[in-house]
């Protein structure tokens, strides 16, 4: 995609908005259309978008494999261990009211923003790793044959 | 339901009611959708056209969940900031969404499993027409029954 | 709950068993991933495994005489949140589950690493763990799309470990293929029937849902889903015309997987079937209104005589057990079908039994596998002599399968047979026992095999190592042990079958209630 100029510079532009505007989607979820599973599928979107235009070694130079391996299950750990927090207060698992229990509606408040934190890491990490492992297979034909 | 006009007579609204057609398009959508898929898959040999046949048919469940959730005249069910909720406003229902939201991520799942898993049959078969796959894996079997056959009676 | 302040009694660690009967074993699945350390990853999914048994332990002494444990996740109250309930039915399932994954996993660390590449090791036990912890959710949740959900995480896991086979043959990729077609079809068709279920209940609490069904009686819409649900689990327990994916899927799965899977998953499928006929439909609603009885009894027995007969004829070991599965799915439907409590009883006691007699025979496969590298009973000829204690479980759960008396196999047997003569259907009581002759036939020939032929020259010999041989022993054991004793298996069963039968979820505090006013 060297001569691609466009391209290259348009991409450039749009990634780090790609990722802002999937930032904004993660937390204008709890009020809002939105939350962790479509801010992380946006913001995958970034990664992989970079990745057609530059190149999977670029791309996974940026965002190795092995933290995305990572990311997936670091973000279920998240989601877990907002649970487990809440029990070891005492609560129901995954019972919000455990973050503020003298304001049940700001305990919500800080659960779903951990819960949704977890998601947002766990799907971004999914899609990426998704990408990397079919765009990581040698192709059959080469770039040269056709 | 269908509504019935008063004046034509019962039996042809019965057949012929326009009401009934339309009122249930989210249905018969379904059904078209849902067999279309399920035809895909049992009629195409290639393996990734029948991933693609099963996901028209999960595609067609996600319609029917999510068109069950419309409340007539009801609005998007988020609460004003006040947390006042007039009680004569309708809220659609937002619980099929919220299902749908999990199956649509078990359904990227079982895509992204199952075009892997294509991936390695290519890998190993070098093939992904269904006919071809059959043969290969017939010779196969018919590879064991003249090896560990004859020793147990000619079977495999 | 979330607007108003309310005093709030802290849980102690007793009130969370039930949900952490599944977080252990899912927690310990990204933590696997997370370490990424091949010497880590097996001691925590065999800690995490042990925690689940024994909390699974905890939960059967608490329910074994009725009544039940309501979990709310969240602190949402049950028919709006997501509910786990333990009654004697379920907290049987997860005991069997959770002891057959702590005993299959010592016996996967050896058998994995002579089966499966290397690399894969790590990511094996992560999916491993996700298997499991679906199966404990679809048997212990009380919320019918979270079944589903469940069902869905174990179903993907499993398709994954079967391919994991492809090391050996290659057609485990195929085979893992058509089981992901059918085992997804199956899981859409479920939740086809559960969106007809909610459009006209607008619950998915399952007790919520045996209510309101109750007050509506049996609309189409109603009637419709029960028939997609039917059609789903079927898929999924592998019911005699839909069985096609299993034969292939356990033959070329790698032994440990098989184990686990041929004892467990099919089981927790036979649960969901359990649940939603008599628990969500009522009895009267299923028996009557669908007449299943001329479903369920045919399609039963003809498994029970087809998939014998095909046994018969195998020469691989390993297929041969597959066929047998098939098999024997059809005496726990059957009990299903008797309607009545010991042929409830004989179901769940069924899967119990089914469950560790199936188990020490894919170990024993598995060891043989490990020694003489193939299961096809040309390779395995005359190894029970060279492989004295292995051989010994191998028979010990060949008599059971058969149904011998004194061991787990005839206790099941014969609580089917009971029933069938209770209904007075003594021509099915015929059958089962004419059936039995078949089964008698396909493991005879295996006996002959590993004892009666003269081993090759360069045979190998001596019994597997003892991480595998020792997990043989105790499952060997437990099928002498339930055949023997039967008061736990028997006990919780017919607890079980009489809450079933009650229809009332054994739990529906409103249903309950209804019940205790009825009876006095």
């Amino acid at each position: 995609m060297q001569h691609h100029l466009i391209l290259r510079v348009i991409t450039k532009l749009l990634v780090s908005t790609i990722i802002l505007f999937s930032l904004y989607v993660q937390f204008h979820g709890d009020f809002s259309p939105g939350g962790g599973f479509q801010a992380g599928v946006i913001m995958a979107a970034a990664f992989i978008f970079y990745g057609l235009v530059f190149g999977l070694e670029n791309v996974q130079r940026v965002f190795p494999p092995w933290i995305v391996h990572r990311m997936m299950a670091l973000g279920v750990m998240i989601y877990a261990g907002t649970g487990f927090f809440s029990m070891f207060l005492g609560y129901d698992y995954l019972d919000y009211n455990a973050f503020a229990p003298h304001h049940p509606s700001h305990g919500q408040h800080y659960g779903i923003l951990a819960v949704e934190l977890g998601v947002l890491v766990t799907v971004t990490g999914v899609m990426v790793a998704i990408y990397y492992a079919f765009a990581g297979r040698p192709p059959q034909v080469s770039d040269e044959d056709w | 339901m269908a509504v019935k006009s008063g004046t034509e007579p019962a039996v042809a609204s019965h057949i012929f009611d326009w009401d009934f057609v339309f009122g249930h398009a989210n249905y018969w959508l379904f059904i078209v959708l849902m067999m279309t898929g399920l035809y895909i898959v049992v009629a195409r040999g290639n393996l990734v056209k029948k991933i693609v046949g099963l996901n028209i048919f999960q595609v067609a469940v996600f319609m029917l969940y999510i068109s069950i959730g419309k409340v007539t005249g009801g609005t998007a069910p988020i609460f004003p900031l006040d947390m006042k909720v007039d009680p004569t406003v309708v809220y659609s229902n937002p619980l099929p969404h919220v299902l749908i939201l999990t199956a649509i991520v078990v359904g990227i799942a079982t895509t992204s499993l199952g075009l892997a898993l294509i991936v390695r049959i290519k890998e190993a078969f070098d093939t992904i027409e269904e006919d071809e796959l059959l043969l290969i894996e017939r010779k196969l079997t018919a590879a064991d029954n003249r090896e560990h056959g004859p020793a147990m009676g000619g079977r495999a | 709950m979330a607007t108003a302040e309310v005093e709030h009694t802290a849980r102690t660690l007793a009130d969370h068993l039930p949900v952490l009967q599944i977080l252990v074993p899912f927690v310990a699945a990204p933590l696997i991933v997370l370490f990424g350390n091949r010497a880590l990853a097996w001691p925590l999914a065999f800690i995490a495994s042990a925690i689940a048994f024994v909390i699974s332990c905890l939960l059967l002494a608490q329910v074994i005489d009725g009544g039940f444990i309501s979990y709310a996740i969240g602190g949402w109250a049950p028919p709006l949140g997501i509910e786990y309930r333990v009654d004697a039915t379920n907290a049987l399932l997860l005991f069997l589950i959770s002891g057959i994954s702590t005993v299959a996993l010592p016996y996967a660390f050896t058998s994995i690493r002579s089966e499966v590449p290397k690399r894969n090791h790590t990511l094996f036990y992560a999916c491993y763990m996700l298997c499991f912890t679906g199966l404990l959710g679809v048997v212990i949740t009380g919320d019918a799309f979270n079944v589903f959900v469940f069902l869905e995480i174990s179903s993907l896991s499993t398709y994954v470990l079967v391919a994991q086979g492809a090391g050996r043959d290659k057609r485990a990729l195929t085979a893992a293929y058509d089981y992901l077609i059918m085992g997804t079809i199956g899981a859409t068709f479920f939740v086809i029937g559960l969106g007809m279920l909610y459009m006209s209940t607008g619950t998915l609490n399952m007790a919520d849902l045996a209510d309101r069904i109750a007050d509506q009686g049996g609309n189409r819409t109603i009637r419709a889903a029960f028939a997609f649900i039917v059609v789903g689990m079927g898929l999924k327990v592998a019911l005699m015309p839909l069985h096609l994916w299993l034969p292939n899927a356990y033959t070329f799965a790698p032994s440990a997987v098989t184990v686990f899977l041929a004892a467990t998953s099919t089981k927790a499928a036979v649960y969901v079937l359990l649940r939603f006929m008599f628990s969500v439909y009522q009895p009267p609603f299923v028996f009557e209104v669908n007449t299943l009885y001329f479903i369920f009894i045919p399609f039963a027995l003809l498994a029970m005589f087809v998939a014998s007969f095909v046994a018969v004829f195998q020469s691989d070991f390993k297929r041969m057990l597959a066929y047998s599965s098939i098999a024997q799915i059809g005496y726990m439907l059957l009990g299903i079908a008797m309607l009545n409590t010991s042929g409830l009883t004989a179901t769940v006691v069924h899967m119990f039994n089914h469950g560790i007699t199936k188990g020490v025979l894919f170990m024993g496969v598995g060891a043989l596998v490990l020694r003489a590298g193939s299961s096809f009973y040309d390779s395995i000829a005359g190894l029970g002599r060279r492989m004295p204690l292995t051989g010994a479980a191998i028979v010990v759960g060949g008599l059971s399968l058969i149904g011998v008396p004194g061991t787990a196999g005839f206790v099941s047997k014969w609580m089917l047979v009971q029933a069938a003569f209770e209904n007075g259907f003594w021509w099915i009581a015929i059958l089962v026992v004419l059936s039995s002759l078949l089964a008698v036939a396909y493991v005879w020939r295996v006996f002959e095999v590993i004892y009666l032929k003269e081993p090759a020259a360069d045979a190998p010999r001596g019994d597997p190592p003892l991480p595998m041989l020792i997990p043989m022993l105790i499952l060997a054991g437990a099928c002498l042990w339930f055949g023997i004793d039967t008061q736990l298996t028997i006990g919780a069963a017919h607890t079980a079958a009489e809450s079933l039968l009650e229809g009332s979820f054994g739990m529906a505090p409103s249903a309950a209630a209804v019940t205790e006013t009825l009876g006095h």
